[in-house]
């Protein structure tokens, strides 16, 4: 369980959350408005203060390396490092079992990055993600580039992960898509967090 | 030594050359002769001024007058340094990156070159040292400038591949490699190209120097390579420092991407 008491930093209003095993929680909220100031803060990839603890552990008590390998986030926009796909699968073999859960062939793994679509980004990214196996999912618009069948496939995956114990915090749009996962939603406006029913 | 000395009058006559190329910029509507012209006089004024204060120095022969020099050459190719950058960091570091990493590194290469292989007496004396220190200087201030400015925008425009490393997990040495080894490379290059460029197609200016005050060239050859082997020492020390400490001060301790630092963008 993803345990938050008191975090802030500028441009965000002290919150206190808690995140069970299993549970999808939505984010939504106005453009410009914090989702993913909340979102990376969590992660811990912008200085922000504030008690976090993953399973009892606190934040501050591991590298943040390790913190981000258990609690990772996933930008809206994705990053490359290397032309090609295949270098940022450390894993090849674990790679090409679980793309095709993606809709995606293991040979994208020998495909330039420069010629991937905005879709395939995304999902390849989401995938590297899901390989290092966080406890908690911070995910920021993962389907906004994809087509309903591939939406339904990644919701599917990630209703597997629910099913595992995985967490998950994640900004959308799509209402339905909301519906369909979340028990739990939250608003940001202004930096200002709050529950709503979904 | 027999080396021909030169009269005012020489000078005036090679400057000459300089006026024709004024008068052509202005029959050709170039608009550069005023620059042109202002430049000459900077250069004339800031050479017989260093004359001046090289012949003090070295009837000086003080180690403080000689080491507030070296200080102060330092100090102006800091200067150097941050006005060749298009990004820079906020506050202090902008200035202080560059310059004590050529402070560092000028010093150790210049220091250990006088004690072990030049071996002056004393070891500091200002004739020998100031000019080995300059040229040393002049290389390792183009290598810093080039590292530092490759690293902030590199960082800058590698900013979602770098991010995208922490998030999964990645120390920050690792995410931010690709723009350490870059930005580390490009502060090199130069030095490695005068390398293999030296002896075929140019004459470096200090063995000629010496060859037209009547050094034997091969004694000229056996100092422009230690100055080449000491220009990439200094060169490579610099550049390490100054991408090191850099790359130190765009991340911090919870391995975060912190562009905070940065200036924001100019252009």
């Amino acid at each position: 369980m993803l345990v938050i008491r008191g975090l802030t930093r500028a441009g965000l209003e002290p919150f206190d959350f808690d995140l069970a095993d299993g549970e999808c929680v939505s984010v939504r909220g106005p453009s410009g408005g914090g989702k993913t100031t909340l979102l990376r803060a969590i992660a811990d990839l912008d200085p922000s203060t504030g008690d976090l603890s993953l399973d009892g552990a606190a934040r501050e008590s591991m590298p943040a390396p390790q913190w981000r390998r258990a609690v990772c986030y996933l930008a809206a926009e994705s990053g490359w490092w290397e032309d090609g796909v295949g270098a940022h699968f450390p894993d090849p073999d674990a790679a090409c079992a679980l793309l095709p859960e993606f809709g995606l062939a293991g040979e994208a793994l020998e495909w330039p990055v420069s010629r991937l679509s905005t879709g395939e980004r995304q999902r390849l990214a989401l995938a590297r993600l899901i390989l290092i196996a966080p406890r908690v999912l911070l995910l920021d618009e993962p389907t906004s580039g994809l087509d309903p069948e591939t939406t339904e496939l990644v919701e599917k995956l990630l209703r597997d992960r629910l099913e595992n114990g995985v967490s998950i915090l994640m900004v959308t749009h799509d209402r339905d898509q909301e519906r369909r996962l979340a028990t739990r939603s939250l608003h940001v406006e202004n930096g200002r967090v709050s529950e709503e029913s979904p | 030594m027999n080396f021909i000395i030169l009269s005012p009058v020489d000078i005036a006559i090679a400057a000459t050359l300089l006026i024709l190329n004024a008068a052509l910029s202005i029959f050709l509507r170039l608009r550069l002769e005023k620059q042109m012209l202002v430049a000459a006089a900077r250069m004339v004024v800031q050479l017989l001024l260093m004359g001046l204060v090289l012949k003090t120095l070295f009837n000086l022969d003080s180690a403080l007058f000689t080491s507030l020099t070296a200080l102060f050459m330092m100090l102006f190719a800091g200067r150097e340094v941050m006005a060749r950058q298009k990004r820079r960091l906020k506050g202090w570091w902008s200035y202080g990156l560059g310059t004590s990493s050529m402070v560092f590194s000028c010093t150790l290469v210049t220091v250990f070159a006088l004690t072990t292989q030049v071996r002056p007496d004393p070891w500091y004396e200002a004739r020998i040292a100031l000019p080995l220190l300059g040229m040393i200087l002049g290389n390792t201030m183009t290598g810093v400038a080039l590292g530092i400015d490759r690293l902030l925008t590199g960082a800058a425009a590698e900013r979602s591949a770098i991010e995208a490393r922490l998030a999964l997990g990645h120390p920050r040495a690792e995410a931010f490699g690709n723009v350490i080894r870059e930005a580390m490379r490009t502060g090199m290059i130069p030095t490695v190209n005068s390398m293999s460029a030296i002896g075929l197609v140019s004459i470096p200016g200090m063995m000629t120097g010496q060859i037209l005050a009547g050094v034997a060239p091969m004694e000229a050859v056996k100092y422009q390579l230690l100055i080449m082997f000491l220009i990439a020492g200094g060169t490579g020390f610099g550049v390490l420092a100054a991408v090191l400490v850099g790359a130190g001060r765009l991340t911090d301790q919870r391995h975060r991407l912190r562009l905070d630092r940065l200036r924001a963008s100019s252009d």
